[in-house]
């Protein structure tokens, strides 16, 4: 298997095959951050631009430090302090960056398409680190690497994804992969944040979760997008925290080896309660560990030279 | 077109692995403070062979690693596209130890700069051998082997294969191949 995309927009783009390849090369870039000398040289001199348009810690500085740690040479632009507040068009100012001579753009916009406007514009490979409401493919590939890590595999796994799924990106992105990698997914939340016709991606809908949980290996809860519920979807948070909130109770009927994932940042007391956060089904901070290891792996094979493109 | 010579056979590679093995064993008088780190693929699985032989000498063995150099790769940015990266397994601490690197064939040495400069990464050995069953000249940066199975005079239009049961499922050979004329 060889790798020939020159960006990372979507994981609906990407084969079961390079999926795999991803995971597999994340293995061994796992190791690096384990050592006393936490770098390699493999991208020494490559420039990487991160362009952070919306809050992030977790995602920007796992970035970070998989570039740093692969020797690559980084800069950060916040929206805030940069010429885009003098009027100027994204794009336009992707390509002023661009012309500086750097390889990589890593990308996060409140707008779904933006990576992709950038991709097709410009020469540097674009990585989408989220966009929107529409995709956050290294989240989904660094869920689906924590998930074979404890498992050995993702086939044939029940996969639950709880929450707000209308408004996520982390949602999309793990259906695209999760299914592609032959899981059976099943998203389960309140009716009034879940897309209608989403079946057609090859999922499962449920809206009562005690009837879901027994049957599942893996819980995927979202974040319940406080910043995205103007338009009054939910009665109260008291009340989502009960219906779908995920506490020691919920979980006596669950498999005893199921594992509770989450994206972060999680609010404790609404999507899951503080004591199942820590507790030992909890995966959540070997997500954060392993996401430094799938970025690192992405930014390694993007900045391959890509054939005729 | 393109002819192959056989050099080594199952058992000439056997018998130049028991005899690197001796090698390591007088140069270091004995295996106090020894560990081998074997180069992926082949090198991991000469380096288990030599393991094994020391075990039937000496009645011991030593600490044994596998070393990815990929990430250390010189040509990184010349080739197409990136060359798949395989995990680093190495248990121990090689800070203070005499680290023995082992790799099937010894060329232009740019791999074996690639792994001194991974050793160093991962710790301060108080010193770095090499052991490679093929030496077949041609050296672009100055490094030499200590323990060699075999030196081959080759041309550079030649490949040299190594072939080991444990990773090409095949029987051990060596075999040197004419690349055809294009």
């Amino acid at each position: 298997m060889e790798w020939t995309r020159r960006d990372l927009i979507d994981l609906q783009d990407l084969s079961k095959e390079e999926i795999e390849l991803v995971l597999e090369t994340a293995k061994s870039f796992r190791e690096v951050s384990t050592r006393d000398v936490k770098k390699v040289p493999a991208l020494r001199g490559k420039t990487i631009v991160m362009l952070f348009f919306e809050p992030s810690t977790r995602t920007r500085i796992s970035f970070e430090l998989a570039a740093k740690r692969l020797s690559a040479d980084t800069i950060n632009i916040a929206a805030s302090s940069s010429s885009l507040s003098k009027g100027e068009s994204i794009l336009d100012m992707a390509k002023n960056v661009e012309a500086m001579n750097i390889d990589m753009i890593v990308v996060r916009h409140k707008s779904s398409g933006v990576p992709k406007i950038l991709a097709e514009g410009l020469k540097s490979s674009i990585v989408n680190a989220g966009d929107g409401c529409r995709s956050h493919p290294t989240q989904a590939l660094l869920d689906m690497f924590t998930i074979k890590e404890k498992f050995g595999r993702i086939e044939g796994l029940n996969i639950a994804i709880v929450g707000d799924i209308l408004h996520s990106r982390v949602a999309r992105s793990n259906i695209w992969g999760l299914t592609t990698m032959g899981a059976n997914v099943t998203l389960c939340g309140p009716s009034t944040l879940m897309p209608p016709g989403i079946e057609r991606l090859g999922v499962t809908v449920s809206y009562n979760l005690d009837e879901v949980i027994p049957k599942m290996d893996v819980l995927m809860l979202l974040r319940l997008q406080k910043e995205r519920q103007e338009d009054k979807f939910l009665p109260s948070i008291r009340e989502y925290a009960k219906v779908f909130g995920v506490n020691r109770e919920k979980l006596k009927k669950a498999k005893k080896d199921i594992l509770i994932m989450h994206p972060g940042p999680t609010n404790r007391g609404v999507e899951l309660s503080a004591d199942i956060a820590d507790s030992e089904y909890s995966v959540i901070l070997d997500q954060v560990t392993n996401g430094v290891a799938i970025r690192m792996a992405i930014l390694y094979l993007l900045s391959g030279k890509k054939g005729a493109e | 077109m393109s002819e192959s010579t056989q050099i080594l056979d199952k058992d000439n590679i056997r018998r130049a692995v028991l005899r690197i093995a001796h090698e390591i064993l007088e140069k270091n008088k004995g295996t106090e403070g020894l560990c081998l780190l074997g180069i992926r693929t082949r090198g991991a699985v000469l380096a288990e062979r030599i393991n094994a032989a020391i075990k039937e000498i000496e009645g011991q063995t030593l600490p044994l690693g596998i070393l990815d150099i990929t990430l250390y790769r010189d040509d990184l940015t010349l080739i197409s596209s990136q060359p798949v990266v395989k995990e680093t397994l190495i248990d121990f601490d090689i800070a203070q130890k005499k680290v023995i690197l082992v790799d099937d064939v010894l060329f232009t040495g740019r791999t074996i700069r690639a792994a001194l400069d991974a050793v160093a990464d991962l710790g301060r050995p108080s010193g770095i051998q090499l052991a490679v069953l093929v030496d077949r000249g041609h050296r672009e940066l100055p490094i030499r082997a200590d323990y060699v199975g075999k030196n081959i005079p080759t041309s550079l239009n030649q490949n040299v294969k190594v072939i080991l049961k444990e990773s090409d499922e095949q029987a051990d050979k060596v075999i040197i191949v004419n690349r055809s004329e294009a």
